[in-house]
């Protein structure tokens, strides 16, 4: 929040994307923010467009949405068109709204189709300072750029289309400071799953958490995505990171970020985008990087957490025991050893190159164990593009795993990618929630090396045995 | 939007915590694409076994439990993805008033927008309505003067922010009254804009 202190008012990061974008300021608090950027996807966007159709609303500024298909596509076969009647035809949908409003649409059979929060900072959609909205809570992604970003359900989408602003309450501000070094094959997931641990799943609702620290700073935008992406999952809607060089080098010369003069000047004030110094939170954490380990979830929320020299929690609780049943576990084992059926490397949290690298190198050399079915879904055609050049497909299809075609697949089981009832997997996605990946299916969510280690070991397995 | 105003009725428990938007409505139920007819899909595993036969335990199916206009549900309910069609759903059973000790954020917001109001109120209390909802008892909620009243017949005030109350008693549609209200507002704020940050209007914009 904006406080005074030894008389000078200082702001945080939120504070300043917050006043940057207040159209009107309400009595209780609330205001009408301007929205620069919507990413719309399939799932949730038919019932925004046809609220502007029943209205007779046209979008206010078409040139700020960005749409494309990923929770219901197909991960394979994709000339062959898509088999579920339901998912072409709301994929169909999507296409015709986009031609309809004048909205730009990025193509199944595209090299730039992927999932959305893999696609905007790709492309350069997402940019410091803007307020970034998708009907999609992973929306916080962007955040990692020090945009304003955060998700909306399909009412506010329209919204959105149609006036270009949302009314929003104020976050409260938390500081999550991450000080130390990690340690070799500990990553930003094992960053992310230790706070949601420590935090609880409502542990930070209401919140606008920025990370800061030694640790953030020397991270890649890969590395920071997947950090601020999972913070819905501690229950903020909103996850920042203040830009900077690593920042302004990632975006530099993407196709919709800005070019020549205008860059200049956009750096020029990006540059300004940080918390100030002796800026005040509501809320501080401190994380020593230095004793995380590589964690895996044993239960069927994001928070129930383990590092994997740990053990099942004793199940005291009623809500412990309940997820042990689901998990088909038992009180107190080591989360080390289970033996798995699947190993899932994707989605918005960790789908992208440096992911398919970290897994790759575990990879190499090594075979996907007999009785496990391993995929590799790339985030984007981009990503997957980047990943042959690399020689990181072969080493995956030589393996073992199947190398896909972009999309959300397993992490939200849409489209035809599932588990079977009580099929267990080791899985870079976001959500251990009862039925995500399938009815009765089983997650624990680990780094993308770490499902690699699963992967040709057949069980959960500590990966800094295998680097 | 049907406004909301007060309402006298029977209440559902549905305690356990951390009630995630995929458990509302699981994705696979996601491919559709209209807001109408989902009320089926909610809950759908905690409510039928995998030959689709009901659990005849689950409170959603318990017949007395049927003319249940209120839920009474757990800490951080709707939790998780942003889905719409959870809100949409739960309105389908005829829901119009979700008590909680906390809700996800996403979902809250979801609900205010689709008249259904989401009550947060200290877990003693939520747990003492959810008794009454247990007894059969009607609880009465009254969004003009703030308050809940269980069968005990003492009047609880809760909080809620002055825009959401104002729209759910007038069941305001946010497209009409943004548009109504703050139209030269955001002209303004637009070509301030333009003119700060050029580099975010695209050459094809206006």
């Amino acid at each position: 929040m904006r406080r005074a202190k030894r008389g000078v008012m200082t702001a945080t990061l939120y504070d300043k994307l917050w006043d940057a974008h207040v159209v009107a300021r309400h009595a209780d608090g609330s205001a009408l923010l301007y929205i620069d950027r919507q990413l719309l996807h399939e799932v949730s966007s038919p019932q925004a467009f046809a609220g502007l159709r029943e209205k007779g609303l046209l979008p206010r500024r078409p040139e700020a949405h960005l749409a494309v298909a990923d929770h219901a596509v197909p991960t394979r076969d994709r000339a062959r068109g898509i088999a579920d009647p339901q998912a072409r035809a709301q994929i169909d949908l999507l296409r015709a709204n986009c031609a309809q409003f004048g909205i730009e649409y990025l193509p199944l059979d595209s090299l730039r189709q992927g999932i959305v929060h893999v696609i905007g900072p790709e492309q350069g959609f997402t940019l410091p300072g803007v307020t970034l909205v998708c009907g999609d809570s992973h929306t916080a992604t962007h955040g990692a750029f020090g945009a304003l970003a955060f998700g909306i359900g399909t009412s506010e989408t329209e919204c959105v289309l149609a006036t270009q602003t949302l009314r929003q309450n104020r976050a409260r501000t938390m500081r999550v400071r991450i000080d130390g070094d990690l340690a070799a094959g500990v990553t930003a997931k094992d960053t992310i799953l230790t706070l949601i641990g420590t935090v609880g799943a409502s542990g930070a609702v209401g919140y606008a958490i920025e990370y800061q620290g030694a640790v953030v700073r020397a991270m890649s935008m890969e590395a920071r995505m997947t950090l601020c992406n999972m913070t819905i999952e501690a229950g903020a809607r909103i996850g920042l990171v203040a830009p900077d060089e690593t920042t302004f080098a990632y975006l530099h010369g993407r196709p919709m970020a800005p070019s020549g003069t205008l860059w200049d000047h956009a750096v020029r004030h990006w540059r300004s985008l940080a918390s100030d110094p002796d800026a005040v939170f509501d809320r501080e954490i401190v994380l020593d990087a230095g004793a995380i380990e590589p964690q895996v979830s044993w239960g069927t929320s994001p928070d129930q957490v383990v590092p994997v020299s740990g053990h099942v929690p004793a199940g005291d609780a009623g809500l412990d025991r309940a997820a042990i049943a689901y998990m088909g576990l038992a009180p107190g084992m080591p989360i080390a050893g289970l033996p798995i059926d699947w190993a899932f490397i994707g989605s918005c949290t960790n789908g992208r190159i440096e992911d398919l690298r970290a897994a790759a190198r575990i990879v190499a050399g090594r075979t996907v164990a007999p009785n496990v079915r391993a995929i590799v879904v790339p985030g984007s055609g981009l990503v997957k593009q980047q990943a042959e050049a690399e020689g990181l497909g072969m080493i995956f299809r030589d393996a073992g795993f199947e190398w896909r075609e972009p999309g959300c697949s397993l992490c939200v089981a849409m489209n035809n990618d599932r588990l079977g009832p009580g099929e267990r997997c080791a899985s870079t996605s976001n959500r251990n929630f009862e039925g995500r990946q399938g009815i009765g299916a089983r997650t624990h969510l680990m780094s993308p090396a770490m499902a690699a280690a699963a992967a040709v070991t057949g069980r959960i397995t500590d990966v800094r045995a295998l680097l | 939007m049907i406004p909301f105003i007060t309402l006298v009725a029977q209440a559902v428990p549905i305690l356990d915590a951390n009630i995630d938007t995929d458990i509302i409505v699981p994705a696979r139920f996601l491919l559709g694409t209209e807001k109408k007819g989902l009320g089926e899909t909610a809950f759908y595993e905690r409510r039928y076994d995998a030959a689709g036969h009901p659990h005849a335990d689950f409170p959603l199916n318990q017949p007395r439990f049927g003319n249940a206009q209120i839920l009474i549900a757990g800490e951080n309910f709707g939790c998780g993805s942003s889905r719409e069609q959870a809100v949409w759903a739960l309105a389908d059973l005829g829901l119009r008033c979700i008590i909680a000790p906390g809700f996800g954020e996403i979902f809250e917001s979801n609900c205010a927008k689709n008249g259904i109001l989401p009550l947060k109120l200290p877990a003693t209390t939520v747990l003492r309505l959810a008794g009454d909802a247990e007894q059969g008892h009607a609880i009465a909620v009254d969004l003009g003067r703030c308050t809940v009243t269980g069968s005990d017949g003492i009047a609880v005030t809760f909080a809620i922010g002055d825009d959401r109350r104002m729209a759910l008693l007038n069941g305001w549609d946010d497209v009409a009254l943004i548009s109504a209200k703050h139209g030269a507002d955001i002209a303004a704020f637009e070509r301030r804009q333009k003119d700060e940050k050029p580099w975010l209007w695209r050459s094809r914009d206006g």
